[in-house]
């Protein structure tokens, strides 16, 4: 993993209310190229409002977001072609199989023919698919859904991918599996940029902010978190950070 | 464009693996035509009447001759005096009976005007009042025939009304209603229901966060339907002319036209409602309630449009079915063109683009 000294992601005093309620409070943070940045935070903290914004599908009510050197106001198209997105929803085509899922996806990315034969083989063959690349999707279970996801969210190497909360509701197993794909993403130079409600999967990442009623209260390596708090482990950084 | 091609056809998919897509695309169609026209037509076969003849002339008996020989209608028996008519229709199995006046043929002669007193069992009101339309025409033909030889025109009956409707074949007034109701059927709420299908799953933000533009996304999604829907329309079309033998008098190139624009419509519609709602479930309702009740109701499909009450009169002019009716009416039964047809074209052309651009203020509100 080869993190650069070079912003790819660059936030400041980003704020979204919906009405009086604001969801993401003026936030600020960067992001390094190369980089895992986990975007930690309890349920309704405000981490998919924030991503939201910053892959370009809702406009922010104030503050200022670059993502790979656009504005998040003025250029939203042009970011959309550098970055991938795996919503927090599951979100492939049940009634698809999972070649035609991929072959629809890498489609609309602009993949050639030829580029979407050799990317599905390829992601067949490390996802183990092979003996239900024909199968419709909605027959899989949802850990395998979550990879095959994760490779669509990749299929046309962004330079960033965005994955909301993409271990939700799977056993540890796949989460350990999960992560190993993650990390050989971010090996390849992908920056990736994960939110989790699970605080163990804090220390995979290379810096973590920690989110608490659309505040970004805590912003570091989980090693200088830990040693800021007088904590153990990062479940304990969060407990203490949400105690106040 | 490639990424088109990509998207229609995974939106093939989506509708050929769904029983109850697919159900509403092909069944449905099929199914409605030939309910309206074998099971709820209006027509009669082989009525029993029955005839009182107070005159037994040339005339009476050319036109009793005529009545028993349509196949609508038998004639049973032959009455001898008024007083046998309220029994016999007591038995309830005479639906009519026909009442010569005294001397008609000179009444019609002398007087240039004779009657035809017509008693109809209404018990069954449609059934009666067809009869009537029937005998109506049968008397009028009749008219017609000795007003060839004569230079004075004789009257039986008041004139018919169904002037364009000569066989006054119910079907035929059914075939615009019910092509107008499934293509609504098909382009409104079909695609509403599937723009907000990846809405709920999610998808739809997958979507927008690729290269594609939002409104490619919805043309995407769109055309799959407009293919469907025109499909529809020539089931629709064939079927009335090859089962219910249906006279297109117009041009089948005007038609084709006219059924594709108002596909259009329809489908700005469907796109409108997929910005109103957030589930299928409120997709599905909106389209019913918002769409299907109204052509029903106000289009002038089953309730003429001149017989409401005003109020109504006025609201069916914002139903952009009461238009594609006139329009197809127009086109196959009283074969006219564009020239008498522009005005509703228009209207229609009209109210597509305010919805599309109502759609496309709605949409980018939607996604903020
Ligand atoms: N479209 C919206 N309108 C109103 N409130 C919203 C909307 N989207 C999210 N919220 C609210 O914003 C808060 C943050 O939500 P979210 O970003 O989904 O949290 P997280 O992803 O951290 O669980 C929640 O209280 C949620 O109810
Ligand atoms: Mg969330």
């Amino acid at each position: 993993m080869s993190v650069r000294d070079e912003n790819i992601i660059e936030v400041e005093g980003l704020t979204k209310a919906f009405g009086d309620f604001k969801a993401v409070n003026e936030i600020s943070f960067v992001v390094k190229r190369g980089e895992i940045f986990g975007f930690l935070g309890a349920n309704g903290a405000g981490k998919t409002t924030a991503m939201k914004m910053l892959i370009g599908i809702s406009t922010p009510t104030s503050g200022k977001a670059k993502v790979a050197g656009f504005d998040v106001f003025t250029s939203a198209e042009d970011i959309k072609k550098n970055i991938g997105y795996m919503s927090q929803k599951f979100a492939l085509y049940d009634d698809l199989t999972v070649r035609e899922n991929i072959t629809f996806f890498g489609g609309i990315y602009g993949l050639k023919r030829q580029q979407i034969k050799n990317k599905s083989n390829q992601l067949i063959e490390e996802l183990g698919l092979e003996d239900v690349k024909n199968q419709l999707v909605g027959s899989l279970p949802l850990g395998w859904k979550q990879k095959i996801s994760f490779s669509v969210a990749m299929l046309h190497e962004p330079k960033i991918v965005f994955l909301d909360e993409p271990t939700g509701g799977v056993d540890p197993i796949t989460r350990r599996q999960f992560w190993e794909m993650i990390y050989k993403a971010a090996d390849e130079g992908t920056t990736i940029f994960v939110t989790t409600h699970y605080m163990d999967e804090a220390e995979y990442c290379n810096r973590v902010s920690i989110m608490v009623n659309g505040k970004i209260e805590a912003l570091d390596t989980p090693q200088k978190l830990k040693e800021q708090f007088k904590a153990d482990n990062m479940n304990d950084v969060f407990l203490k950070l949400a105690r106040g | 464009m490639k990424k088109f091609i990509g998207f229609i056809k995974k939106e093939f998919y989506h509708i050929f693996r769904d029983r109850r897509s697919l159900f509403i695309l092909f069944g449905m169609p099929i199914a409605q035509i030939m309910l309206f026209g074998f099971a709820i037509t209006n027509e009669i076969n082989n009525v029993n009447v029955v005839v009182l003849d107070l005159s037994k002339d040339v005339s009476t008996n050319t036109i009793v001759n005529k009545i028993s020989a349509s196949s609508y209608f038998t004639v049973t028996q032959l009455l001898e005096s008024q007083n046998e008519v309220e029994s016999i229709f007591k038995k309830g199995k005479v639906k009519a009976v026909i009442v010569f006046e005294k001397d008609f043929d000179q009444q019609m002669r002398n007087a240039g005007i004779a009657k035809i007193q017509l008693l109809t069992d209404a018990t069954d009101p449609n059934t009666a009042n067809t009869i009537n339309n029937y005998i109506t025409s049968i008397t009028q033909n009749y008219a017609k025939e000795i007003n060839q030889d004569i230079q004075l025109p004789f009257q039986i009956v008041p004139e018919s009304r169904m002037v364009f409707n000569p066989e006054i074949k119910s079907v035929f007034m059914f075939v615009p209603g019910v092509m107008t109701i499934i293509l609504m059927l098909v382009s409104a709420m079909m695609t509403s229901i599937s723009i907000t299908k990846e809405k709920e799953l999610g998808t739809m933000e997958i979507l927008l966060v690729s290269p594609l533009k939002p409104y490619q996304v919805i043309i995407g999604k769109v055309i799959p339907y407009v293919f469907l829907s025109i499909i529809n329309a020539l089931v629709i079309i064939l079927l009335s002319i090859f089962i219910f033998k249906m006279p297109v008098q117009g041009s089948f190139f005007l038609l084709g036209l006219e059924s594709v624009l108002f596909i259009i419509t329809s489908l700005s519609l469907g796109i409108l409602i997929s910005t109103m709602s957030k589930t299928q479930q409120t997709a599905m309702m909106i389209s019913l309630m918002g769409l299907m009740l109204p052509v029903i109701l106000l289009s002038g499909f089953i309730f003429p449009i001149n017989s409401m009450p005003l109020p109504l009169q006025v609201i069916s002019n914002i139903i952009p079915a009461k238009w594609f009716i006139i329009i197809i009416k127009g086109v196959m039964l009283k074969g006219v063109g564009l020239l008498y047809l522009w005005k509703e074209t228009l209207i229609l052309l009209g109210m597509t683009v305010f919805f599309i651009l109502l759609s496309i203020r709605k949409y980018k509100i939607r996604l903020e």
